[in-house]
């Protein structure tokens, strides 16, 4: 079979596409129970830890001064970099009107939600005292003093709510037709939480209507929210004085970062998906690849970026930043600087540019996993060694992480896997509806109706 | 509720059976057509097309934007606080608030705008059938006059294998 010209939906029916994607949530298989066993036990040895270092100060880490953004805001930046591979991904799909999208778009829009979260949490969890997090909100104290709206964490504040809730509204709308089909596919009880989730969806012209100009909307809006997020999450960084922090590529080099590892964590999400849920009928060798297409042009994006901004730095010479330039080139940091480029682009650069590994799904997962790992290695040494050789050496440190903060952002990832199986167990991981709507359909809703589709009789 | 529908397997027989319940004399408003997916390769898939959605979202941006530098304006100027040698009120690092407010007002004005227009909760006591789940497209009629309804069960006869139910 030709991969290329085959499509979901021309060849499943509807009532094969609703056997098929709604079996996980009727049925439940002991692969689920030990999933969740396993990954919750970990997000549970986590949560101890954290309660841990609440109780016992932020002594138990390895975080010390001069070095006090570690592993907590590597994982923030990481995470909400992530969370580009679902929103970002699907509303460019979606307004580009790229058929192979549909078995994509809602495994995407769930990694985005779920990593948003995560990384919502990491400026919590780096907190000593973390009951007191409101402050961070714009409201006025009983102390008179209201968040400086002229600090990049505030702008975090905002951007980051703003794009989570739109990613949120983005992954809930197109559930509400998949969760009337689970209505009436279901009794009893989940019939009725089903009911209800449907909030009264019928299926009228109108209401598709409705939604597909909603989800146009929502496509067009949460796309410069989604850069704004990593934007701002450079401008963490960028507008502080700490030598290789201050550069105006700092914007678009994290935007780009983000959907790089977006798109690797979401090549990574669908195999196991593939795997764990029998998808193999819809989740194509064709859409690996074409995600693996995406995957290479980051990666020479990204590379170009690094190119960029090292070149600038070692031209500079600025004794502060070259300082830190050649800890990570030949001292302390250069075996993970080393790692941090085959992972983020020599493996995906070799693998996704030679067909016959891009083609295959082992190929793709292979650089994807690269990718994650350079990725995080990325943020860690954006962060680390400019922290450790500020402009004087007083200032000058080393960091050692402990095993807490090792555990609780290690545990992350097992968290988002926690996430992704509960969520496929309670919603059609795949968007039902958008399978069954025919490619490149007459009209497509923006053109004329053709004749032949106005039957036999027009009054 | 009383109503007259019946199911047909594709679009091109619930088209026919859309026009010619327009034929005896049946409005838009009054014909029920539903599926379980998009079906605007067919006329009576535009039927009530028309939204102001688009508008109704930049008006939403709009009340963001003002809200946010009204929050902006008043947190700035009312506790003011020096930094860096700033303005009190500095429109570039309000820029990001307002835009990021700006963005929020659109979604969630088109959002509830979704959810009033398309009727979301309102669907009980309304003419379904969960055959609309499996790809059935569902055409018919609520509260048909009891004088037509012999009109309409004709009018829906479209396909021999169509299915006519009275509920």
């Amino acid at each position: 079979m030709d991969y290329r010209l085959s499509t979901v939906n021309r060849r499943q029916s509807d009532a094969q596409i609703n056997s098929d994607l709604l079996r996980p949530l009727l049925r439940t298989s002991w692969r689920f129970y030990l999933l969740v066993l396993v990954f919750g036990s970990i997000v549970l040895a986590a949560v101890g830890a954290w309660l841990y270092q609440v109780n016992s100060g932020f002594g138990v880490t390895g975080i010390r001064w001069p070095i006090f953004w570690a592993f907590y805001v590597t994982s923030f930046v990481f995470w909400i970099g992530i969370s580009h591979a679902g929103t970002l991904i699907s509303a460019i799909l979606r307004l580009v009107q790229a058929e192979w999208r549909r078995p994509v778009t809602r495994c995407a829009e769930v990694i985005t939600v779920f990593a948003l979260m995560i990384g919502a949490m990491f400026p919590i969890v780096h907190l000593g005292r973390p009951w007191l997090f409101f402050w961070l909100a714009p409201y006025p104290s009983e102390r008179l003093i209201w968040p400086n709206f002229r600090s990049p964490l505030v702008w975090d504040f905002f951007a980051i709510n703003t794009y989570l809730t739109g990613s949120v509204l983005f992954l809930l709308l197109p559930m509400i037709p998949d969760f009337a089909v689970v209505r009436d596919k279901s009794t009893g009880l989940r019939r009725r939480i089903y009911g209800l989730l449907a909030m009264g969806w019928r299926g009228t012209p109108k209401q598709w209507h409705r939604l597909e100009t909603a989800m146009s909307i929502m496509a067009v809006v949460i796309l410069p929210v989604a850069v704004s997020v990593h934007t701002i999450v450079s401008f963490d960084f960028s507008m502080a004085p700490v030598p290789m922090w201050q550069s105006t590529i700092f914007g678009p080099y994290f935007v780009a970062g983000a959907i790089f590892s977006g798109i690797a964590g979401l090549i990574i999400a669908m195999a196991f998906l593939r795997k764990f849920l029998h998808l193999e009928r819809y989740l194509l060798p064709m859409h690996f690849e074409n995600l693996g297409k995406l995957l290479l042009v980051m990666a020479v994006l990204w590379g170009y970026f690094v190119f960029n901004e090292r070149l600038v730095t070692y031209y500079g010479n600025e004794p502060a930043h070259m300082a830190v330039f050649w800890q990570t080139q030949r001292e302390n940091f250069a075996p993970l600087y080393w790692t941090m480029v085959t992972g983020n682009f020599v493996i995906p650069v070799i693998l996704m540019g030679l067909k016959w590994t891009r083609r295959t799904i082992t190929g793709c997962v292979i650089a994807s996993l690269g990718v994650v790992v350079g990725m995080w290695l990325e943020r860690f040494l954006i962060i680390v060694p400019s922290l450790g050789h500020k402009y004087l050496p007083y200032a000058f440190g080393h960091y050692r992480p402990r095993p807490i903060e090792v555990l609780i952002a290690g545990a992350t990832f097992a968290a988002i896997t926690l996430l992704y199986v509960l969520f496929a167990k309670v919603v059609p991981i795949i968007s039902m509806w958008e399978l069954k709507t025919p490619e490149h359909a007459p009209g497509g809703g923006h053109g004329e109706v053709p004749e032949a589709a106005l039957g036999e009789v027009r009054p | 509720m009383k109503a007259v529908y019946a199911l047909y397997d594709d679009g091109r027989a619930a088209q026919q059976a859309v026009n010619r319940l327009r034929a005896a004399g049946l409005t838009d408003p009054e014909i029920t057509v539903l599926s379980g997916r998009p079906m605007e390769e067919f006329e009576f898939g535009h039927i009530d097309k028309a939204t102001w959605m688009w508008w109704i979202a930049c008006g939403g941006g709009l009340i963001g934007l003002s809200g946010a530098t009204a929050l902006a304006w008043v947190t700035e100027t009312w506790w003011p606080m020096n930094v860096g040698g700033l303005p009190t009120f500095a429109w570039w690092p309000n820029l990001i608030i307002m835009f990021e407010l700006t963005m929020l007002g659109a979604i969630i004005a088109t959002v509830v705008t979704l959810a009033i227009t398309a009727g979301f909760g309102r669907g009980k006591g309304r003419l379904y059938d969960p055959a609309v789940s499996d790809g059935k497209i569902l055409v018919g009629v609520e509260d048909p006059p009891s004088a037509r309804l012999e009109a309409l069960q004709s009018a829906l006869s479209v396909t021999q294998d169509a299915v006519i139910k009275i509920v």
